[in-house]
């Protein structure tokens, strides 16, 4: 996909996700969701605080912008999902500036951690944003008839994306306990399928959460760590990675290698955004994204 | 100093093709420890492996736009988050073989071979 095309992609999956891709705003129509049950949440990813290249020098003023328009939002989410990378180097003074602009959300917020906020060890990340009922990192929970996991593949990072077993046996715990029917929504931070193995994007053990959520009839999955939008479909399984608040990196296989990617000044914004996303207990999901600028 | 550095840097590209393990360069007669640069370019250490003695000092040279780590497997050394265009030292005092990769890219591998010095002290 060429970087001008980026945010102008739009298309439907057979399952009727919406996949809307523009820089003009909430696309999705929301009486199209029809149902009372209804609610949004937003995803935001890959803030990367401490980060000061020249492909974006100011990630703490896109990462505000990104916050301002959430909040600028006519019907705010019901809650907002980080996933992962908040910090570029995981240093104190840039989880606190991370905190400090994620301190005036309107909405409640969730944060997973990428592997750039876990360098060295999980304890910077976890004392900025642990949950008291998450001693691990992952947990679930339901809400509006919605079934959320929200997975951690970034604490063992001495092989590409892994979950590790305790995660595992608990997500296959977690999930055989659900109904069929039950729409089922996954946070991560790597993608949690086989996207473009050569860089690393991928989780290595991340089979067996797919083979776990198989018999349900409607999955998303929410991810992260390559900085652009990309959608897959694998059976009842829809994938979706978000776009970054801080640069873009190249389209798999695009370039020599994965990193920053440097694009003219005047479209930076439209290559950053949030996501946002409508669930309801009989309808599929569906997903908007929205570019900054 | 500056010109031993760039000279083991002249010496680490040009061997770097190379799968024998260089060795880092080192002045008769000079009681400083020597240097060498180990760049990291394209998601690659550059040269690895390498020989060096006890003593020696490292530096490692982020060339990439993404940030990298200089981490060891023993955990014995940490750069910690290396970001692009920053440099790290290191000063190995031990001798033994010194497998390190990074904690961003961790199909990032290389190998420091460090070996005592001649008079066999530390």
């Amino acid at each position: 996909m060429k970087r001008s095309d980026f945010f102008e992609h739009v298309a439907w999956t057979g399952a009727g996700i919406a996949w809307s891709l523009s820089a003009s705003g909430l696309l999705v129509s929301e009486s199209a969701s029809a149902a009372t049950t209804s609610f949004s949440f937003v995803q935001i990813s890959d803030s990367h605080i401490g980060f000061s290249r020249p492909e974006n020098p100011d990630v703490l003023g896109t990462f505000a912008k990104t916050i301002a328009d959430i909040n600028a939002l006519p019907r705010q989410p019901a809650f907002v999902v980080h996933t992962g990378d908040v910090t570029h180097l995981s240093k104190p003074a840039q989880f606190d500036a991370a905190k400090q602009v994620l301190s005036s959300l309107k909405a409640p917020l969730i944060v997973l951690p990428g592997e750039h906020d876990v360098i060295g060890s999980p304890r910077g990340f976890l004392d900025a944003f642990a949950r008291p009922d998450a001693p691990n990192g992952w947990f679930s929970f339901d809400q509006g008839g919605i079934h959320f996991l929200s997975l951690v593949n970034v604490f063992n990072f001495e092989v590409d994306g892994k979950l590790g077993s305790e995660q595992l046996d608990f997500v296959e715990k977690d999930l055989a306990a659900q109904k069929t029917s039950t729409p089922i929504v996954v946070f991560g931070h790597v993608p949690l399928y086989a996207l473009y193995p050569p860089w690393g994007w991928t989780t290595q053990d991340g089979s067996r959460v797919l083979a776990a959520l198989r018999r349900f009839d409607a999955v998303t999955v929410l991810n992260g760590h390559i900085h652009q939008i990309i959608q897959h479909t694998d059976g009842n399984i829809r994938f979706a990675t978000a776009a970054s608040t801080a640069y873009p990196q190249p389209a798999p296989g695009k370039a020599d290698k994965p990193g920053p990617l440097k694009v003219p000044d005047d479209v930076l914004l439209k290559v950053l955004g949030y996501r946002s996303v409508t669930v309801a207990s009989r309808v599929p999901a569906r997903v908007a994204d929205h570019a900054l600028g | 100093m500056h010109r031993t550095l760039i000279a083991a840097g002249a010496l680490a590209v040009c061997l770097a093709a190379s799968s024998m393990p260089i060795m880092a360069a080192k002045t008769e007669g000079q009681p400083l420890p020597s240097v060498l640069s180990i760049h990291i370019k394209d998601f690659k250490y550059n040269p690895t492996p390498v020989k060096i003695h006890s003593g020696d000092r490292v530096t490692f040279v982020n060339d990439d736009e993404e940030a990298h780590t200089v981490t060891s497997d023993d955990k014995s050394f940490d750069s910690e988050g290396l970001d692009g265009g920053k440099t790290w030292q290191h000063v190995f005092a031990k001798p033994g073989t010194y497998n390190y990769f990074c904690e961003l890219h961790p199909y990032m591998k290389a190998t420091i071979i460090v070996l005592p010095t001649a008079s066999g002290s530390q």
